[in-house]
């Protein structure tokens, strides 16, 4: 098990119910996409928000990543919907 | 390498004072393009937008947009604003400033900034309608991906 801190915006915020939390992640969950597959399976706040899994967009660390990027040693993962800043 | 300016901020700032900023001490600028983006009243149906934003990564992705520019069109300066919070119709939102020698390459490195911080500064825009209720989250638009996509064609 690993222990990560995931934060989540605007529509995933909302429908997550929650701005931040640490989860522990059991030892199959290697990249970013096995991490949203994962959270689906935890209820389903997680399951409205990540209904749509293409259109989530994952960070790890501040920076942008694929779904198929691996989270070994993120600090911080965020999720979040498009962005419409500008 | 070229001084780059990023501000993430609740505050309005202002169009003159960041580019006389942008600009102090400076005798070998040749150009310089200021972008601002404001929220419009969507024909006095919007009476606010409120922007979220992801503290850190805002501005830490701007300026990798902002550094990006710098290099790719070799210019001489680079600010970016951008706001988050409530705004009213009338306010800004965002400012760009870039600076080039000649002009071509100041209006190509805003052009680049603004096409870039539209689709990947993490910022996300909800909108308060005027009769009070919450007309929700913003939706991507695929000709902002459409215009980031030009700049990576051959």
């Amino acid at each position: 098990m690993t222990s990560v801190n995931l934060v989540y915006f605007a529509w995933v915020r909302e429908r997550i119910g929650r701005d931040e939390e640490t989860l522990e992640l059991p030892d199959s969950v290697v990249t970013a996409g096995d991490l949203l597959a994962h959270l689906k399976t935890l209820g389903d706040e997680y399951e409205a928000a990540l209904e749509h899994e293409n259109v989530i967009r994952v960070a790890i660390n501040h920076e942008h990543v694929e779904h198929d990027e691996k989270i070994a040693g993120a600090r911080e993962i965020a999720l979040f919907p498009p962005m419409t800043g500008g | 390498m070229a001084p780059v300016k990023v501000r993430v901020q609740r505050d309005d700032f202002e169009l003159a004072a960041e580019v006389q900023a942008l600009l102090a001490g400076r005798h070998d600028i040749g150009a310089v393009v200021t972008f601002s983006g404001l929220c419009r009243d969507e024909a006095g149906t919007l009476s606010a937008l409120e922007l979220e934003h992801y503290p850190g990564m805002a501005e830490a992705e701007i300026r990798r947009i902002c550094e990006e520019a710098v290099g790719r069109f070799s210019l001489q300066a680079a600010t970016a604003i951008h706001r988050y919070g409530k705004i009213a119709p009338g306010e800004n939102i965002v400012l760009v400033v870039t600076a080039s020698p000649h002009r071509q390459a100041a209006f190509d490195g805003a052009n680049f900034i603004m096409d870039f911080l539209k689709t990947a500064a993490p910022f996300w825009k909800k909108e308060h309608a005027a009769d009070g209720s919450t007309r929700g989250w913003v939706s991507a638009k695929d000709e902002d991906d459409s215009a980031r996509d030009r700049w990576t064609k051959d």
